[in-house]
């Protein structure tokens, strides 16, 4: 089961008597559970459409997504996100964001409060529950918003760039702590990066997109992931000499396509 | 050779000062405009243009029907505060134009803000309301004065609904413009969390709208004070507004200045009250 993309493609229609532009073309993607998939590929290719379509937010043209077997018609709580920036609500502060999804659930009180907690203990956040989100760290706002969808139990995690916006220190850390609640949690990831070695040090799979139309170029089966979860650093899974040679394939390829579009 | 061997410049002007870059000053970010306190500055240019006006009409140089001096305002405003103003007290006047304002002006956001947020979010009832708005918006009220005594006769009803219109069309489209401070995200990750349209509305929309509806409430009720002369002209026997008015055509030039302060003071003291409305309402305002 999981999530099935089957031959799916979006066409945006032309505007202005411009062409029609194909963002993706036949993508056909399984999401097995407990799978941790990451896509990348240059700007353009089509990375955030599929995960629109994977979230309900927008209807594919042609083909379809199925979630357990059941149809995607539109968002809803099997598949949270977690956005690269601006999702938080800054007039809620640390916990009322965190627990935004049950409330809008009608979710009772006391089960709100104890999810919650679990989730603001896992992410880091205890101590925190009071504060305006809008005065916290990006990387603090981050574990917000990534605590909030969790709090939703979704069958399926999309990550848009969760990590895009933060520094580099932050953000490996961030990729350490996405793993352990990963492995913790059991949940089905899909996750969009522009960083190589983020791919794959994080992924299970990886999809390499091209651009024109989007496409899945390239597949990949990573084992990275789990070596960091067998309790090797992440210093050492990132400089072992297979990381290293993966990694410069996959930025060979990417490359190629940043210089077929220029 | 020590630095102060430099050719010092003596008293740079403002075009000289203007073309060169400013030394910083240490625990202080560098560059940010219009950096520095303004209230010593302000103070003293309001005590400047006091004394000017008590220097220029003590020495006569003004006749007092045309600037009459500081002095004879406030003997002014203590004369009509014993004594009132054609027949009824002070704060008769204040009262009644103060409710017609905020009458006026509860009535605006009371329809306006929904109305806003309807506009905002739905194309039908965009398509439906924004020509009318529009097309009234821009005309000054002193036009469609006439329209609404010869529709709605010489009492308050025509009153209040001159001022509820100048304060009706900045508070709607304030809040229609309201509707798109929203990010995207924000309301894609209601959705997400299996939110109905109008817990998204109600729970993100909303909040996120209100730092624009409360600015909007502002120039608003800006809006009301500037049309409260407008509406009193006509068929008034109490008011700031009226009083202003008559007075003008008896030249008492004194009462016309201590009206003109009078509304010039309730209009900032509520300006000061939204300010700390806002503070307390919004203060993530601009920060994320």
């Amino acid at each position: 089961m999981g999530l099935e993309i089957q031959t799916a493609s979006v066409v945006f229609p032309g505007s202005h008597g411009r062409e029609p532009v194909e963002a993706l073309h036949e993508i056909d993607l399984t999401i097995g559970e407990g799978d941790f998939v990451v896509a990348l590929g240059a700007s353009g290719c089509g990375k955030s459409t599929l995960l629109n379509l994977i979230a309900g937010f927008l209807g594919p043209t042609g083909g379809q997504i199925l979630l357990d077997g059941a149809e995607v018609q539109g968002p809803g709580a099997d598949r949270a996100v977690v956005f690269q920036k601006h999702a938080l609500l800054p007039w809620l502060n640390v916990l009322d964001n965190v627990v935004f999804g049950l409330k809008l659930r009608g979710t009772p009180d006391a089960e709100r409060k104890r999810v919650a907690g679990e989730f603001i203990d896992l992410l880091g956040l205890s101590g925190f529950e009071k504060s305006p989100v809008y005065m916290l760290s990006g990387g603090m706002q981050q574990r917000v918003g990534i605590a909030r969808a969790l709090t939703c139990d979704p069958k399926v995690l999309l990550m848009d760039e969760p990590l895009g916006a933060l520094d580099a220190l932050t953000r490996e850390k961030a990729q350490e702590l996405i793993l352990r609640i990963w492995k913790e949690t059991h949940k089905s990831v899909f996750f969009i990066t522009h960083s190589v070695e983020e791919a794959l040090f994080m992924g299970t799979h990886l999809i390499v997109m091209s651009p024109r139309p989007g496409r899945i170029s390239h597949r990949f089966e990573l084992p990275f992931s789990h070596r960091f979860l067998d309790g090797v650093s992440a210093r050492d899974v990132k400089a072992s000499h297979d990381f290293i040679e993966m990694r410069e394939e996959v930025l060979k390829i990417i490359f190629a396509d940043e210089e077929d579009a220029a | 050779m020590t630095m102060s061997s430099e050719p010092s410049v003596s008293s740079p002007g403002l075009l000289s000062r203007l073309s060169r870059a400013r030394p910083t000053k240490p625990g202080e970010i560098y560059g940010v405009p219009g950096h520095g306190e303004t209230l010593w500055l302000s103070v003293g240019t309001i005590l400047v243009l006091l004394v000017i006006w008590w220097a220029v009409t003590t020495l006569g140089w003004v006749k007092p029907l045309f600037v009459p001096s500081p002095q004879s305002i406030v003997a002014k405003f203590l004369d009509v505060l014993q004594n009132g103003f054609t027949g009824a007290p002070l704060w008769e006047h204040i009262w009644i134009s103060t409710a017609r304002v905020f009458g006026a002006f509860l009535l605006a956001c009371v329809i306006g803000v929904p109305l806003g947020l309807a506009m905002g979010m739905s194309p039908v009832i965009r398509g439906i309301v924004d020509p009318p708005i529009e097309f009234y918006r821009p005309i000054p009220p002193l036009a469609y004065l006439p329209l609404m005594i010869i529709w709605f006769g010489i009492g308050e009803t025509s009153k209040v609904l001159l001022i509820f219109l100048s304060v009706f069309a900045p508070v709607a489209l304030g809040a229609r413009a309201g509707v798109r401070s929203a990010a995207i995200e924000q309301i894609h990750a209601a959705y997400s969390f299996g939110a109905t349209r109008w817990q998204v509305l109600r729970q993100v929309i909303l909040p996120a709208a209100l730092p624009e509806i409360l600015t909007a409430m502002r120039i608003g009720i800006g809006f009301g004070w500037t049309t409260l002369v407008a509406a009193e002209m006509v068929a008034a026997t109490k008011g700031i507004g009226y009083m202003v008015l008559s007075a003008s055509q008896f030249l008492q030039t004194p009462t016309v200045i201590m009206g003109i302060i009078i509304i010039a003071a309730i209009a900032y003291a509520f300006d000061m009250l939204m300010r700390y409305v806002e503070r307390r309402l919004v203060p993530w305002k601009g920060k994320m």
